[in-house]
C-alpha cells in the first residue's frame, strides 16, 4: 500500500469512528464490543482499499463490514449450545427469524447516535478521569500511549482505566439513549465539564512545548462544536465553545519566542486570533439569546471577550468585568473567583480598593500554598508604593511557584522592588 | 490545522450573468453538505461570493494600480466560494472536500492557511502592527 493512501485510510477513519462506534453501540448495547467491530472493519478497509479502491461512500462500507462482523458473531455464539442440546427444525427456523429481527433492527437508524455516545462516555457513574480519558479515545481517535500523556500517566495506567470504564458502563447496563429532563441536566453538566476539562488540561499546560497540549485544545474545541451543532437548544454548550474559543484565540501571544509567558494585558493583541474571536463572541451571544446569561461558562466567557473586544489593554471595560465577577461568584463561589475579581477591582477601581479583598483571603485554607495569591498582594502593595512588603510578597509568591518561567518573572519584579520601582 | 477549500464553479467559470443565483435543489444539497461539516465539528467559516461579472480585478504593474471590471474572459477559474475549516491532516481536508455534492465541473482547491508559528522568526516580527 502506498503511503498516500494510508494517509487517506486514516482520515477517513478519524472522520467516520466516532459515527460508526456510535452505531454499532445502538446495535450491540456494548461500546468495548463496538469498538473492537469497529477496529475489524478497519482493518478491512486496509486489507481490500488498496486493491479494489476506497469505496464512494467508505462510511456506509464500514458499517456494512461491522455489522456482518457483528452477526457472525450472534450466529457463532447460538451454535455453541448445540454441543449442549438437541436442536430441533422449529429451534432452527425460530433462530432465523431472530436473526432477521436483528437485521431489522440494525437498519433501525433514528435520532443522534454520536450524541447519545457523548452522553454514555460522560455517564456518572465513571470517575471523571475515566469519561475524559474514554471520551477521548472515542471521539478524539487519540491513541492510549497519547492520551496517557495527555494525563501525564503511564500508558498501562490509562489502558487500565479505559478498559475498566468500558467495563463498568457494560456492568451497570448503562442504556444507550438520550436523558430526559433532569438526569439529561445532569448528564449535558457532565458533558460540559469533561470537555473542558480536557480543554485546560491542554491550555494551562506549563510545558508549552509539548506538541500534545495544542491538540488537547484542539480536540476539546472540536468535541464542543460538535456539541453546538447537535445540541443547539441548550445555552451553556454555545457558552463553553465560546469560552474555549476566546480562550484559544490567544494562544500565540501566551508565550514570547523563548517561551517565556507574557501577561494577559502585556500580549500583542495583533497575534490574537481573529477568526476564534469572531466565533466565541457569536457562541456567546447566541448562550446569551438562549437565556443562558447567569451560566457559569457564559459568565467566564463573558469576562473573555471583554479582553477580546478591546483593541489595546487600556480600552478594557473593567467595570463589567468586576459585574461578572460578582455574578459568577454567586454562582461558583470559590477563593479563586474572588481573588481574580480582586484583580479586577484593582483595574476598575485602583489597587487600594483591592487590597483588603486580597487581604481577606489570607486565611482562606483553599489557597493555601497558591502562589497567585501572594503574587496578586505583592502586585497591589506596589502598586500602592509599599515597596518592601511588595518585594517579600514577590519572593514569597516565587518560592511557591513549580514553574521555572513564572519564578524567574517573580524574581525579576521582586528586584524591582528593591530599587524603589 | 487549518484548511481552506475554494470552490471553483463550472457555472463561474463561464459567462455567468450578474443577477444568478444558484438553483434551489443545489442549494439544499450544500446546506446538507455544511451541516455534516459543522455535525464532525471541523467547520469554522464559509461564504459564498457574487457571480464575478459584479467583481472588479486591481492589477498592480509598478505604477499607479489599474482596475478591471468583471466577467473575467481571461480567466477560466474564479472562486465561487469558500469554507474554512479545522483538519487533522491534508488528507483529512481532501476527504472532506471530496464529499461535497459539487456539480460536474466544479473544483475544489485545498490550501492550508498558514499559522503564526509556520514563519521565520523575523517574518513573524514584520507582521506585528
Amino acid at each position: 500500500m502506498t503511503g498516500d493512501l494510508g494517509r487517506t485510510i486514516d482520515a477517513i477513519w478519524r472522520i467516520e469512528s466516532a459515527t460508526l462506534i456510535a452505531g454499532l453501540t445502538r446495535l450491540t448495547r456494548d461500546v468495548g464490543l463496538a469498538e473492537d467491530l469497529a477496529q475489524d472493519a478497519l482493518l478491512a478497509a486496509l486489507e481490500q482499499w488498496p486493491t479494489a479502491g476506497v469505496p464512494r461512500k467508505p462510511g456506509a462500507w464500514l458499517m456494512t463490514v461491522a455489522k456482518r462482523r457483528a452477526i457472525d458473531g450472534r450466529r457463532r455464539a447460538p451454535m455453541l449450545d448445540r454441543s449442549h442440546a438437541e436442536l430441533g427444525r422449529d429451534r432452527d427456523v425460530s433462530q432465523e427469524e431472530a436473526m432477521l429481527a436483528f437485521h431489522e433492527s440494525l437498519d433501525d437508524d433514528l435520532g443522534d447516535d454520536v450524541l447519545r455516545l457523548l452522553f454514555m462516555a460522560c455517564h456518572p457513574v465513571l470517575a471523571v478521569e475515566a469519561r475524559a480519558a474514554l471520551t477521548l479515545r472515542l471521539f478524539g481517535h487519540l491513541g492510549t500511549a497519547d492520551i496517557a500523556r495527555a494525563f501525564l500517566t503511564r500508558e498501562s495506567t490509562m489502558a487500565q482505566r479505559i478498559v475498566r470504564a468500558k467495563r463498568t458502563l457494560a456492568e451497570a447496563r448503562v442504556d444507550f439513549a438520550m436523558p430526559h429532563g433532569a438526569e439529561r441536566a445532569e448528564r449535558l453538566a457532565s458533558v460540559l465539564e469533561v470537555i473542558y476539562l480536557v480543554f485546560n488540561e491542554g491550555y494551562s499546560a506549563t510545558s508549552g512545548d509539548d506538541w500534545m497540549r495544542p491538540s488537547l485544545c484542539e480536540e476539546a474545541m472540536r468535541l464542543g462544536r460538535i456539541l453546538a451543532a447537535r445540541a443547539p437548544g441548550d445555552p451553556d454548550v454555545h457558552a463553553l465553545l465560546a469560552l474555549m474559543e476566546l480562550h484559544a484565540s490567544r494562544a500565540a501571544a501566551r508565550t514570547d519566542r523563548d517561551g517565556n509567558p507574557v501577561l494577559l494585558l502585556e500580549q500583542d493583541r495583533a497575534r490574537w486570533d481573529r477568526l476564534l474571536i469572531q466565533r466565541g463572541l457569536a457562541s456567546l451571544e447566541r448562550a446569551l439569546r438562549l437565556g443562558g446569561a447567569l451560566g457559569p461558562y457564559a459568565l467566564q466567557a463573558g469576562i473573555v471577550a471583554c479582553h477580546a473586544r478591546a483593541r489595546t489593554a487600556v480600552e478594557t471595560d473593567w467595570v463589567k468585568i468586576v459585574a461578572l465577577y460578582d455574578a459568577l461568584a454567586q454562582v461558583m463561589p470559590s477563593p479563586v473567583v474572588e481573588l481574580n475579581r480582586a484583580v479586577a477591582v484593582s483595574m476598575a477601581f485602583g489597587a487600594a480598593e483591592a487590597l483588603p479583598l486580597v487581604e481577606a483571603l489570607a486565611e482562606h485554607r483553599l489557597l493555601d500554598g497558591y502562589h497567585l495569591l501572594p503574587s496578586v498582594r505583592a502586585d497591589l502593595l506596589q502598586r500602592v508604593g509599599r515597596f518592601d512588603e511588595a518585594r517579600h510578597e514577590f519572593e514569597r509568591a516565587a518560592s511557591m511557584t513549580r514553574n521555572t518561567r513564572e519564578r524567574g518573572l517573580l524574581r525579576r519584579r521582586a528586584a524591582e522592588c528593591a530599587t524603589g520601582g | 490545522m487549518r484548511f481552506m477549500m475554494m470552490m471553483i464553479p463550472a457555472v463561474y467559470q463561464q459567462d455567468t450573468p450578474a443577477d444568478f443565483t444558484p438553483p434551489v435543489d443545489a442549494v439544499e444539497q450544500m446546506s446538507r453538505y455544511n451541516q455534516e461539516l459543522q455535525q464532525a465539528g471541523v467547520l469554522l467559516s464559509a461564504d459564498g461570493l457574487h457571480p464575478p461579472a459584479t467583481g472588479a480585478r486591481v492589477r498592480f504593474g509598478g505604477g499607479k494600480p489599474t482596475v478591471t471590471d468583471g466577467p473575467f474572459t481571461e480567466s477560466k477559474e474564479v472562486i465561487g466560494g469558500y469554507w474554512i475549516i479545522a483538519a487533522r491532516s491534508r488528507e483529512e481536508a481532501i476527504e472532506w472536500a471530496s464529499r461535497c455534492p459539487a456539480a460536474a465541473g466544479d473544483m475544489i482547491e485545498v490550501r492550508r492557511i498558514f499559522d503564526m508559528e509556520d514563519f521565520p522568526a523575523d517574518v513573524q516580527a514584520a507582521a506585528q502592527f
